[in-house]
């Protein structure tokens, strides 16, 4: 931090000491490590694996861990067509994350049904799971993929955490 | 052997049985009359003819017409590549044809696929469950007279579907379409 900088941290005046709020600094370490579950069902997966490789590195962005098992994931990245038979499997495995749990659905596929208007495809995932960002595309650009994660990252964010729970009120940070 | 050859050696076998083979395009089909012998048949042509591999088993939806159903079984020689077709027809109130799993044990999935799509049963099959669809599901979706759409089902536990939204499609592109104008997606009119 520059010496003249008139806003912000200030090491000259404030030393080693950083002011912040419980709340604020939870919501910043969550934000900031989303882990995926990458709920790969069709040409979407291959995008997702771009995201994740060198060019696009998702790891800048804190979520380079995805988890195959959903009990140690934060947010679900549906990247594909969810057929009807999947849409159980896909239901039971968004059940099985832990709270707080976040989805994006990528793609038109995962959004609406995409171009398959058919018997078998389910027209958009938010008809079984709660969708926080939708990315449209067919497939999206790996950029997009991104964008959306800081999406997410906004709104992890804003979310209270200790505000409400018995925890804040130990800690007596709310007013009576 | 060339493949017209496996079918005339099957037609002189079975004779009367079996129709003339028909060529198409350099492709040889060889029509089945009765579907319960349709075992007989492929047992000769895999031990005796040497038509080892079982490429394909579909089916065709006669909608309107009797009878309703035609399998269609592609059958090759893996030693020298020659393929013939063998066909035959169900009705609709039967449904039912032997299973040719004894023959070639690849049959199985097919004839599971054909069960799911179709309707259309195999005596003998050891495991006639539905493969794609989920178990439970009431449709054949691919006969005529299933809608695009779908039709909607509630099946508490296992899956709901919806018809799916056309908006007034089905959009289909026409082949030989000069520009991308031509080429766009368009609701297809009626040919008739």
């Amino acid at each position: 931090m520059q010496a003249k900088s008139e806003y912000g941290y200030n090491s000259k005046i404030e030393g080693d000491v950083v002011l912040t709020t419980v709340d604020a600094a939870l919501a910043w370490f969550r934000k900031n490590s989303v882990w995926p579950m990458p709920m790969g069902l069709a040409c979407c997966a291959i995008e997702l694996m771009a995201v994740g490789a060198s060019r696009f590195d998702i790891s800048r962005f804190g979520s380079e861990v995805m988890r195959f098992s959903p009990r140690q994931s934060d947010c679900m990245i549906v990247a594909g067509t969810v057929t009807y038979k999947m849409a159980g499997v896909l239901k039971r495995v968004y059940d099985q994350m832990p709270e707080p749990k976040w989805v994006i659905a990528m793609g038109a596929c995962a959004s609406t049904g995409g171009m398959y208007r058919s018997y078998a495809v389910l027209q958009g995932v938010d008809n079984i799971v709660p969708v926080d960002v939708y990315i449209g595309g067919c497939p999206p650009r790996p950029e997009a993929v991104l964008d959306a994660l800081i999406k997410i990252q906004e709104k992890i964010g804003k979310q209270p955490i200790l505000q409400g729970t018995v925890a804040a009120r130990l800690l007596n940070l709310q007013e009576k | 052997m060339s493949a017209l050859e496996y079918a005339n050696k099957i037609k002189a076998k079975f004779g009367d049985l079996v129709a003339d083979p028909r060529e198409f395009r350099g492709e040889i089909t060889v029509k089945i009359a009765d579907p319960e012998k349709l075992v007989d048949i492929c047992q000769f042509a895999k031990k005796q003819l040497g038509l080892d591999y079982l490429v394909d088993i579909t089916s065709v939806d006669n909608y309107g017409e009797d009878p309703r159903w035609s399998l269609v079984y592609h059958l090759r020689a893996i030693v020298n590549g020659e393929e013939i077709r063998l066909k035959t027809d169900v009705s609709e109130e039967k449904s039912e044809l032997p299973s040719v799993l004894p023959v070639w044990r690849t049959a199985n999935w097919h004839e599971r696929e054909i069960y799911d799509m179709m309707g259309i049963r195999f005596r003998g099959h050891p495991d006639l469950r539905r493969i794609l669809m989920w178990e439970g599901y009431p449709y054949h979706p691919l006969r005529k007279d299933f809608p695009l759409a779908g039709k909607a089902t509630d099946l508490p536990g296992v899956a709901f579907t919806k018809p799916a939204p056309l908006e007034g499609g089905p959009f289909v592109t026409v082949a030989g379409g000069g520009d991308a104008i031509g080429r766009e997606p368009r609701v297809r009119t009626s040919e008739a």
